[in-house]
């Protein structure tokens, strides 16, 4: 049990927590997050489970670096469309088809844009 | 209570999920691995122009990795600005007249300029490169719009778009010219490969700092908890 595999074990729990977080919680941007921390919890996995033999592994540390730049931007992404979504709905969770329990609220008027 | 039993299904997938994560990656910690990639990573280091085993691999050994990346983030970049509803993004909600920021300001946008370039120049021979320069390029410049500097360029218009793809479209002419030569799609001629990287590095920098950029300026700036008034503000 070296500390390289401690810290791959530490990424499986952290994919554990953020699934869980994924699945109960209904908030869109703490949906995020956990989504974020499973992605975290992969990395971990990968640069621990790939040093735990050799001593630091440059391959997979360079495809964790290409995965964080990729996470940070899909991240980015997915914020401007819930601030959208948010703006235009005024909710912060998405709509459950089942069952309305919210008085509906027709979407609001979206401000004009200033013209320039 | 009824809540806590909706819970145990959930709970009850993330154990069973983190369970066979785990046993999997024991499986794999105590098996041999076949193949030795460090060892064979420092026997070709000194082929790839740079001596930082991770720029090697990131720009050389696996540049088709990076190359696809700088595409996502362009992408991510083009949609982030199509859902901006500020046509100018020069929303004035968005500004802060706030004294200790801009002073602040005069002391920390060349000193973030100055580390990116140097995280930039790094990426050769010590942890650094295109990514972690762009990181700093683009706080920076959200530092910028936070104490309310025009930033005319950030306009979703032909500039903007250019910028974008500016990084993406030199990766993958590189890649194809290389490939017309005969070699292999990427594959850079060894005697070039020093300035090739140098050159891709530069153009990755701005351009992941553009897209960080773009995104962060792009999101709507009003709160929808208040009803406007009047529709304009």
């Amino acid at each position: 049990m070296t500390p390289s595999l401690f810290y791959a074990f530490a990424g499986a729990a952290l994919c554990g927590i953020g699934l869980f977080g994924f699945i109960v919680i209904s908030h869109l941007l703490r949906k995020l997050l956990a989504f974020n921390l499973m992605g975290s919890g992969v990395f971990l996995v990968l640069v621990g489970l790939a040093q735990h033999r050799s001593g630091p592994d440059p391959v997979p540390q360079a495809l964790v670096l290409t995965g964080i730049v990729v996470a940070i931007a899909a991240t980015a992404l997915a914020v401007v469309l819930i601030r959208r979504y948010f703006h235009l709905s005024g909710k912060t969770a998405l709509e459950d088809p089942a069952r309305d329990t919210l008085p509906h609220q027709g979407p609001r008027k979206v401000r004009e844009a200033p013209r320039e | 209570m009824k809540r806590d039993l909706a819970l145990l299904p959930a709970t009850a997938i993330c154990l069973a999920f983190v369970s066979g994560l785990a046993y999997s990656i024991w499986q794999i910690a105590i098996t041999i691995k076949p193949v030795d990639l460090p060892g064979l990573l420092g026997k070709n280091l000194d082929q790839s122009g740079v001596e930082n085993p991770v720029t090697a691999v990131l720009l050389n050994f696996r540049s088709y990795d990076t190359l696809l990346e700088i595409g996502v983030l362009v992408i991510a970049g083009i949609a982030g600005i199509s859902v901006a509803r500020t046509s100018s993004l020069e929303d004035p909600e968005l500004r802060t007249s706030d004294t200790l920021l801009y002073a602040l300001q005069r002391w920390l946008i060349p000193l973030m300029l100055l580390l990116a370039g140097y995280l930039l120049w790094a990426g050769s021979d010590r942890p650094g490169g295109a990514f972690q320069a762009g990181a700093v390029l683009a706080a920076s410049g959200v530092l910028m719009r936070l104490g309310g500097i025009p930033m005319d360029f950030l306009r979703p218009g032909i500039m903007l778009r250019l910028g974008l793809s500016l990084g993406f479209a030199v990766f993958l002419l590189v890649a194809v010219t290389s490939a017309l030569h005969g070699g292999e799609f990427l594959a850079y001629p060894p005697e070039l490969a020093k300035t090739l990287i140098v050159v891709i590095e530069t153009v990755l920098t701005l351009s992941i700092a553009m897209v960080l950029l773009a995104l962060f300026v792009s999101a709507p700036v009003n709160n929808a908890e208040e009803p406007e008034e009047g529709g304009s503000g």
